[in-house]
Parts: structure tokens; C-alpha cells; sequence
């Protein structure tokens, strides 16, 4: 059933395309900076992810935040070294940037000093070319992706669309066999972004660039199903590949047609159920056989991780759903909200996290204190946070424990943060802690005091008189 | 030494740096290029000053190599003047042209290695706390003896002394624009595999560059404060004057040629304002550019010299014709000289590589250990002058250091007094902020030490003598960093905080305390770090001056500095050096334990937006 592009000009027949790039067994730990305590092992960003790009192949890779698809990106590219595994290029391990190959930014990467044509010739430095070879390319590729009459003009003049057009010129001119994507539509406008996907696919379906292989990081899934051949949905903690999927034909890559809501709602489904087995996911859709090995499901971080949220956007959420009778599909509620799925994730997460709703089969339902945190006033629903949070969040409970027991009613801030840099990195065992403090002053629990960076029991005085 | 506060956040940047010299236009400056071009009054201008230039380089040129003459008999007549500026901006430009290559240098390296940084940074902080006159004697005597037969040696130890006053807050700047790269910029270059010599000139160069500018022009305002310092040397009973405006203003203070001061006075401040109109100005329109953020603000700076040289046809020809072939012709050359990042053949391919890197190690290794038994060397070295310092001296020395720390707080809390209601005042108006900005800059740059002999007259005859004047002089030279800063930071405060204060009737003495001071904040700390650094610097030619033939000093830190540099028969190298060191001392220990963590307080808790 699937109908892919061939590059080399033969039929699906054929043997199967060359292999470009392979990862194998790609692992990366975070640069433990200062001393980890002996025993604790450095937190995971990528997991032995083994990976295959094969010629005519357009990849997307699909997953949550810190699930690690930038950083397998750029261990691709050649920009990052992996911790442990190998990249290779047609066989041959890579060490340093890939000379094959070019990257599409999200935030478009470009020179502000230098004028259209200068951005897309600067691609074309490594190249041995004399001086009107290289501007003859430049032209040509700043034509190819209709730049055309805007060789001097400087980025900050264009519009956002304008701009990302310069970085595919600049990826293009090179001539890559690989062609890189970092999420390259989601700083732009809706109708900017169709417009630029469509005339990128129409450009490389028509083989009118002599790019072999593409690779798009986004975290859009309707993107990843209409642009996409092959879809990897990674998981986080640490970043795994947890299902590799066909997409569908290029014809029926359209959401009025069936099979095409059916694939969202599945991929939609998977990334809601972080932890539920693939193969039952899998099950409960249309049987669609499955591309590659599966993997199996990672143990869950055995500590606990806070979705970094703000209460109320948790709030809005729950209220969201009770009006629309105490459960909704999460793909409808993303769509209502206007988020991409790795913003309504955490929410989803913290609300399950408190035990307000439940994620079940690609819907979100709320339990019995969710309804009763939906019919609450402002202070009832302080009440029911604050005991559900208690209940339900070690690291609250850990501080507020301690600043009974403590005479001053003053505990530093300085033991949970250690703590929390067991198992996270420096900056998320921050981001971590900030969640914490937010969290806490919201159910006041306790104030904090940010210059000193402690915890108190009881509400500061200026907290009273305002 | 001078800075400017310089906020993280692009909008208010562009505001603050946009504020003085921006007249809007809405029609872009790029467009103009498309005139066609004769041949007009511009180009004659273009010509006229090129010609001047070489002049001017064919008359130093022939002063440098014509026998030393240590003690030039300095002319008072008003027709000496022009060349006399000519001397001084030529040692200046010099100066800065070492100041920039020392900058771009230091700060790479600093910047793009780890190892490195941790020495090369704290060596910085030191050297830029060092008084500028304590380079004076051993620069001087080491390159006259260099050069014992001709005129170079002089000018290089004057050329070296102003650079002291110019380089070291270039080169933080620097430091800190390559620190902090784009990181997708950083990537592109690495994916399009930039030759290094092109990743520093296309991304690391540009991406400093308005911060590099900034700096470059409190560095001139810096060098021209320490002009007459650097023309007229006095080490013991040597002495050497240099032909310059510098020294000119020091001859005629010291005949009480009252004529000749005003008029050498008035050529400096004309030379300041122009070099302003013709040369930052210009600059800072040209730089507008390499903003890193990527809105096209409406207010951009502008230039008519800038937008003249631009339609010049002489000055497009000499691009075509000399600059393009010479640029492509580098870029070659380094082409060649620079191999392809990432073209190397694999560590695994070849056992010979594994050795090279070794090999490189060990070169390493004998650098490292080269420059240890140096420092060690200077230390002894050191250590030898200093135990030569009788313990009295050393107490009165930190009697001394008390003083002048005393002297410059009490500069800074008058300048504060004065410069905090009337910046305020004018940063809060738009229309003032607009027309006085530009002014109070080149204000700033009128180096205060060529007032002194002007002023010293009137002061010195004050209750407190010197010691009460020295405390004006010094503010003379730093307040200008404080208004400065205030004006910026008054004009920073964005416009709803002060709609939202007037509107709850917020006034007096309650909207000082909640708007205006916490908005201000870390604009006031940048300019009083700035100044207490200038303060302690300026100590050392406000405590002791030298007018009318004889010689004026009080107690403090810099005029022990002076007074040890000056003493005959040979300056009193054990003194110098432990002063030295003790006003090094006290400005970091000052910068670490006030201005630093005051800083860092602002940034954390008084940073809008």
C-alpha cells in the first residue's frame, strides 16, 4: 500500500534504495557539568536509537518535547556528538558535519549583515567554484524557490515567509544528497506555511532538486502525514524511536479523506498514551501493519517528572472539557485551543498527574474531583488543588514536611535542587524546581523568596496587606 | 573603562542606541546607491582629505625617524595648531588601530578556548584596573632604549600609553558578543563548513560589531582624557615632550599663555565634534546593519556623510578598482592557507595523525611551561621591588588608598546629585532626549584634563586646596558616564509603566520610588561602575598636577603613583610598583564586592520587560 517516490526513476519493483545515512545504537547523555554523585547515572537524551535513511526517502520525526528529536537531528547532521554509536554516510562512519548535506532552520538561521544573494552564497564556500560559478548557482537556486528580485535585500526586510524561502535557497544551492528540516513551518503564519510545504513538495516530487533523502523534525502531525513517507514517533525520557509508520499514498494525503483523519488520530493517540503499550494502540485502530521493529515500551523514569505548566492553563482545560460533557477527544480539544500537541501534552499530563482526568483511547475524561475542580469558585478550587497536589506530588510534600518540621519555619532551596539533579540535567532540574515553586505558591503551600532562594512557611506580611 | 549598560532584551537595545543619533527616514539609505554617479564636490572632499592624510603621514613620518629629540621647544603660535592636532589624532588613531588588533585577537582566543579564558579573563580584569601612568615608565624607558637614535621609540611609548586607556573594555565587549553567538548561526557555519578565518569575519566580527563600536568611542573619549598624560613624560629627571595638542595646552598652562590655552582648547573640542560628524556617525549608521534581531525599525540611524560617501564616484571607483581585487585576493590566499574544516582524513585512517596531535600536545606543554617561568620570573622580579618598601611607606600608602577612595565617592555622590534629576528630566522627554543625547555625548568626550589648568587657578586658592579640587576634577571626568547612563535608562522606561503611574496618581517622591529609580537602576549602576573606575584612574592626574613650572599634590593613592613616577633622579620603581598594586587591589576588590553583585542584583530583579 505504499507508493513511494522512487528516486531513481524505477518502479516499487525495484530493489530496495541504497541506504544514506544510518544511525546505530546513537546514544547521548547529557554533558554532566560539576560533579554527579557516584552511583547516579547522567540523564538519558536518546536512548540506542537505530535509525535508516534510505535514498528517496522523506522522513519526519515526530514526538513530544524532550523526547530528543532535535538532538537526533543534529547527531545526524554531524553537529553533535553522540555519546555512544555511530553515524554512518553510505557506510562510512562520520566524524564532524556531514559535507552532504544541509539544514533548514526553525528560526531561519540567517545572516542579518548580509543580503540575500551573500546568505546563499555563504553555502557555497566549501566549495572549489570561481566567482561567477558561484553566483551563477546562487541565482539559479534564489530563482528555483522564488526569490527572484530580492538578491539585495537584507532578511530583516522580508517578510517571515520570505526569509524561510532564503534558507531553502541556502540549503538547496549546495546541492544537498540530504536535505534537513528543523521544524522549518512553525514560525510562520498558516497560510505561509501551506503555501511554502506545498511548493517544497511539488519541488521534490517533481525531482526538481537533487536532494536523495529528506528528514523533518515538527511536531505537527498533519504536517508529518501530508509531507511525510515514513513517520518515526518518538517518545521521551530518555528519547527512544517508539513506532515507525507508512504513511499513506500521495493521493489520499488529504483530510477530507478517511484513511487520512484515521492516521492523525492514531499518531494523536500514541503520543497522548505515553505510556501505554504500542500494540495495543496499534490494536485498537484500523489494523495498519506497522513499518520496522517495534520497540518496546521503556521503563517509566522511576522519578517523578513535572509537566511545566501554569495552573490555570491547567484550569482552562478542565473547564474546557466539562463543558463539553466531562470528556472530549484530545485531537478536538487541540484543535479548540490552538495547540500543537506538545503544548497540550503537559497540560493533559499535569491533569492526570493531579488526578483530575484520565487520557483514555485518545480522550480526555474527567474523575470525580475534576468535575467537583470544574463546579468549584475560585477557592474551592484552591482547596481541591492544594489537597490533590499534596497528595499527589512527592516533591511538594518533601518540602512542606520539612518546613514544619524546621523551627524557623525556612528551608533552603539548595537540597531539593541537588536532589533534583540526581536524575535531570542542570537546567531542567531547575526548570523542574521553578514548576515546584509555581505549583506550591499557587496551592500556598508555601512563599518563596527569590533573592535568597528559600521556602517559608507562612505568607509573607506584603502578602496580606495587598 | 567606560561602558554603557546594554539590556538583553533587542527592542529596548535598539531603542537605547537608535535614541541619539536617529533621524528617521523612511525611504532606506540602500536605495541611493542606484544614482547614477559623477564625478562632484564630494569626490573633491574625498580627495582633499586623502590628500591631507598623506600629508600628514609624510610629516610624522619624517618627525619618527629624524634623530630623538626628546625635549621638542613647543610653539605657541596658532599656526602650529593644525599640525599639532594632526600629531595628536594620528597617535591617537594608531593607538586604537593596536587597541582593535589586540581586541580582536584576545578576545577570540578568550571567546573559542576554554583553557585559555580562565587565565587570559582574570588577566584582563587586572590590566584594566591598572592607572595608565603606572605603564608610563617602563614602556617608555624600554622603547626610547629601543630605539635609542630616533624619534620612533618616543612616539611608540606614547602611541602604547593611550592604548593602556583604550583597549581592555574593547575587548570585554568583544569577548562578550563572541561568547554569546546565535546558536543557529553558529550551526549554519558549522553545516556550511566555514573556514575559520571566514566564521570570524562573517559571524563572529559582525555579530560584535555596535557593541565593539560603542566601546570604541568611550575608548577615544578615554584617550583623549589621558592626551596630555601621554605627550608630556616626566620620568625622574628625564623628561620628554612630544609635539601634540596635548602637550601644547601643557605649554601654555604652564606660561599662563591664557590665548593659547583657549585657543588649543577650542581646536581639541573642534576636533572631537568633528571626528564625530565624520567619522562615528558615520559608523554607527553604517553598523546599523549588523543588529541581530531581524525587525526593520523605523527609526534608523542616519548620516548625510555616510549617504555622501556612498553616492561618491571616487570612492566607488577605489572600492572596484583597489578593495575588491585586494579582498578577493586575501580571501584566496587564506583559502589556501586554511584548510576545509571536517576535509581532514579521520583519526581512525592513519596512525601519523594520532602523533601530530601529540606533537601539538607537547608544543603546548613548553608554551605553558614557557609563560609559567615567566610569570614566575616577573614575580621574583616583583617580589625583589616589593620587600624594598619599608613598612611605613607601605601604611602610608593605605593612608593614601583611603583618601583617594574617599575622593571618589564623593565625586560620584555629587555626580549622582547633579546628573540624576536633570537626566532623568531629559530621558523622560522625548524631544529633549532627542536633541540633548548627541550633545551630552560629545560632551562626555571633551577630555576634562585639558579644562584643569583653566580650572586649577580658581580651585586651588578654594578652603581644601587641592585636595577639595582633586575631588572636582575627578568628577570633571567621570560624571558624564552617570548622565549618560540616566538619560538611557530614563528613556528606556517604557510607556505604559508611566501611564499606569499616572494614572493611580503616583507623583513626587512615590513615583521616583516605584518607576523611576528600579528603572533606572542597572543603567546607574553601569555608570557608576564606570565612573569609580574613571574616578580612581583620574586620581593620578587630579592629585598631583604640575602648573605654572611648579608642583601641586595632596595625599592620595594617584599622587603617590605621579609623585613616584616623577621622582628624581630615577622614578622610584619599589613605590610605583606597590602603589600600583594597591590601587589594583582596591578597584577589583571594589568591582567584586559592590559593582559586580549591585549588578547583579539589577539584572535580576530591576530589568524591565
Amino acid at each position: 500500500m505504499t507508493q513511494r517516490v522512487d528516486r531513481s526513476g524505477q518502479d516499487g519493483t525495484a530493489p530496495p534504495a541504497p541506504v544514506l545515512l544510518e544511525a546505530r545504537r546513537v546514544s547521548k547523555v547529557y554533558a554532566a557539568q560539576g560533579k554527579q554523585p557516584r552511583g547516579v547515572r547522567p540523564p538519558l537524551v536518546l536512548d540506542e536509537v537505530d535509525l535508516q535513511i534510505a535514498s528517496g526517502d522523506f522522513v519526519a520525526l515526530l514526538g513530544p518535547s524532550g523526547s530528543g528529536k532535535s538532538t537526533l537531528l543534529r547527531i545526524l547532521a554531524g553537529l553533535l556528538r553522540p555519546t555512544s554509536g555511530q553515524v554512518l554516510f553510505r557506510g562510512v562512519a562520520q566524524h564532524g558535519p556531514n559535507p552532504h548535506l544541509a539544514i533548514v532552520f526553525q528560526s531561519f538561521a540567517l545572516f542579518p549583515w548580509l543580503t540575500v544573494l551573500q546568505n546563499v552564497e555563504l553555502g557555497l564556500q566549501a566549495q572549489e567554484l570561481t566567482r561567477t560559478q558561484r553566483l551563477r548557482r546562487a541565482l539559479a537556486a534564489i530563482d528555483t524557490i522564488g526569490l527572484d528580485g530580492f538578491e539585495d535585500a537584507y532578511p530583516k526586510e522580508l517578510s517571515g515567509g520570505m526569509r524561510q524561502r532564503v534558507g531553502f535557497a541556502r540549503a538547496l544551492v549546495v546541492e544537498p544528497e540530504l536535505l534537513f528540516m528543523d521544524e522549518p513551518f512553525s514560525a510562520l503564519d498558516v497560510l505561509t506555511a501551506a503555501n511554502l510545504r506545498k511548493e517544497l513538495l511539488s519541488l521534490w516530487r517533481q525531482q526538481k532538486m537533487p536532494t536523495r533523502a529528506i528528514v523533518l523534525v515538527t511536531h505537527n502531525i498533519d504536517e508529518a502525514v501530508s509531507m511525510a513517507d515514513r513517520i518515526l514517533v518518538l517518545g521521551a525520557d530518555p528519547g527512544h524511536i517508539r513506532v515507525e509508520l507508512e504513511s499513506l499514498p500521495s493521493q489520499q494525503r488529504d483530510p477530507r479523506v478517511e484513511a487520512y483523519t484515521r492516521l492523525v488520530d492514531l499518531i494523536y493517540r500514541i503520543m497522548t498514551s505515553p505510556q501505554t503499550d504500542i500494540e495495543t494502540l496499534l490494536a485498537q485502530a484500523h489494523p495498519r501493519p506497522p513499518k520496522g521493529p517495534l520497540t518496546p515500551p521503556k521503563p517509566a523514569r522511576p522519578y517523578q517528572t513535572l509537566p511545566h505548566v501554569a495552573i490555570s492553563d491547567v484550569t482552562g482545560l478542565i473547564e474546557l472539557v466539562y463543558t463539553s460533557g466531562d470528556r472530549e477527544d484530545l485531537y478536538q480539544l487541540g484543535r479548540d485551543l490552538q495547540l500543537e500537541v506538545d503544548e497540550l501534552l503537559p497540560l493533559v499530563d499535569a491533569a492526570d498527574l493531579l488526578n483530575l482526568a484520565d487520557p483514555q483511547e485518545g480522550d480526555l475524561v474527567l474523575t470525580e474531583i475534576g468535575k467537583r475542580f470544574a463546579e468549584a469558585d475560585v477557592l474551592e478550587e484552591k482547596q481541591i488543588f492544594r489537597q490533590q497536589a499534596l497528595a499527589r506530588i512527592g516533591m511538594l510534600r518533601h518540602i512542606v514536611a520539612d518546613l514544619e518540621q524546621d523551627e524557623g519555619h525556612t528551608v533552603s532551596e539548595d537540597g531539593y535542587l541537588a536532589q533534583l539533579q540526581e536524575h535531570f540535567s542542570e537546567d531542567e532540574a531547575r526548570a523542574q524546581l521553578e514548576t515546584v515553586i509555581d505549583w506550591g505558591r499557587y496551592a500556598e503551600l508555601f512563599s518563596y523568596v527569590e533573592e535568597r532562594g528559600i521556602f517559608r512557611l507562612e505568607a509573607p506580611e506584603t502578602q496580606e496587606e495587598a | 573603562m567606560a561602558q554603557v549598560y546594554v539590556p538583553d532584551d533587542p527592542r529596548v537595545r535598539e531603542q537605547l542606541e537608535g535614541g541619539g543619533t536617529t533621524i528617521s527616514r523612511a525611504e532606506p539609505p540602500r536605495r541611493r546607491l542606484h544614482r547614477p554617479r559623477h564625478f562632484g564636490v564630494i569626490d573633491l572632499a574625498v580627495f582633499l582629505a586623502v590628500l591631507a592624510a598623506i600629508t600628514l603621514l609624510v610629516l610624522a613620518a619624517s618627525r619618527w625617524v629624524a634623530p630623538l629629540t626628546p625635549n621638542v621647544a613647543i610653539a605657541l603660535s596658532p599656526a602650529v595648531l593644525p599640525a599639532y592636532a594632526g600629531y595628536s589624532l594620528l597617535r591617537m588613531l594608531l593607538a586604537y588601530l593596536l587597541s582593535l588588533v589586540f581586541t580582536l585577537i584576545y578576545g577570540h582566543i578568550a571567546a573559542t578556548h576554554r583553557r585559555a579564558e580562565r587565565v587570559m579573563l582574570p588577566i584582563l580584569d587586572i590590566l584594566q584596573s591598572i592607572p595608565i601612568l603606572s605603564f608610563l615608565p617602563a614602556v617608555t624607558l624600554a622603547l626610547v632604549a629601543a630605539f635609542p637614535h630616533s624619534n620612533i621609540g618616543l612616539e611608540l611609548a606614547s602611541v602604547v600609553l593611550i592604548f593602556t586607556s583604550q583597549a581592555w573594555n574593547m575587548t570585554f565587549s568583544f569577548y562578550h558578543a563572541a561568547k554569546t553567538l546565535p546558536a543557529d548561526l553558529q550551526e549554519v557555519s558549522t553545516v556550511t563548513r566555514l573556514r575559520p578565518w571566514r566564521r570570524f569575519l562573517v559571524l563572529e566580527v559582525p555579530a560584535s560589531m555596535i557593541g565593539l563600536i560603542w566601546n570604541s568611542m568611550m575608548s577615544w573619549a578615554g584617550g583623549w582624557f589621558f592626551l596630555m598624560a601621554s605627550e608630556q613624560l616626566t620620568l625622574g629627571s628625564r623628561s620628554f615632550q612630544l609635539p601634540g595638542l596635548g602637550s601644547y595646552l601643557q605649554a601654555a598652562a604652564n606660561a599662563g599663555n591664557t590665548g593659547a590655552l583657549l585657543l588649543g582648547l577650542a581646536t581639541l573640542i573642534a576636533l572631537i565634534v568633528l571626528l564625530d560628524l565624520l567619522f562615528w556617525r558615520p559608523l554607527v549608521a553604517w553598523a546599523d546593519k549588523f543588529k541581530v534581531e531581524q525587525s526593520s525599525g523605523a527609526d534608523v540611524p542616519h548620516s548625510p556623510v555616510l549617504d555622501a560617501l556612498r553616492r561618491s564616484a571616487l570612492v566607488a571607483l577605489i572600492t572596484r578598482r583597489v578593495f575588491r581585487p585586494l579582498e578577493r585576493g586575501l580571501a584566496r590566499l587564506l583559502d589556501r592557507l586554511q584548510p576545509l574544516p571536517g576535509s581532514a582524513p579521520p583519526p581512525a585512517q592513519a596512525p601519523p595523525a594520532a602523533r601530530v596531535p601529540s606533537l601539538r600536545r607537547l608544543a603546548g606543554w613548553v608554551l605553558a611551561g614557557g609563560l609559567c617561568a615567566l610569570v614566575l620570573l616577573g614575580l621574583a622580579f616583583m617580589l625583589r621591588l616589593l620587600v624594598q618598601v619599608p613598612v611605613s611607606t607601605w601604611g602610608t600608602l593605605l593612608v593614601a588608598a583611603l583618601a583617594t577612595w574617599l575622593r571618589t565617592l564623593a565625586a560620584l555622590l555629587i555626580g549622582v546629585a547633579w546628573t540624576l534629576p536633570l537626566g532623568v528630566a531629559i530621558g523622560l522627554s522625548p524631544k529633549w532626549s532627542r536633541r540633548l543625547q548627541p550633545v551630552v555625548q560629545v560632551v562626555a568626550s571633551i577630555p576634562a584634563t585639558a579644562l584643569f589648568p583653566v580650572l586649577l587657578l580658581a580651585l586651588v586658592a578654594l578652603p581644601g586646596g587641592l585636595s577639595g579640587a582633586a575631588i572636582l576634577l575627578m568628577l570633571l571626568g567621570t560624571q558624564w558616564y552617570i548622565l549618560f547612563n540616566v538619560i538611557a535608562g530614563a528613556m528606556a522606561i517604557p510607556s505604559d509603566l508611566r501611564e499606569a503611574t499616572t494614572v493611580y496618581h503616583a507623583s513626587g517622591w512615590r513615583k521616583w520610588r516605584t518607576l523611576i529609580l528600579p528603572g533606572i537602576f542597572p543603567y546607574l549602576v553601569t555608570g557608576l561602575l564606570t565612573a569609580s573606575g574613571g574616578a580612581w584612574n583620574a586620581s593620578i592626574v587630579s592629585e598631583y598636577v604640575q602648573f605654572n613650572g611648579h608642583v601641586t599634590s595632596t595625599v592620595g593613592l594617584g599622587a603617590s603613583i605621579a609623585s613616584a613616577a616623577a621622582a628624581t633622579p630615577a622614578p622610584n620603581f619599589p613605590v610605583l610598583l606597590a602603589a600600583t598594586l594597591l590601587m589594583a587591589v582596591f578597584v577589583v576588590l571594589l568591582n567584586r564586592l559592590v559593582w559586580k553583585r549591585l549588578y547583579a542584583l539589577a539584572e535580576r530583579r530591576f530589568t524591565l520587560a
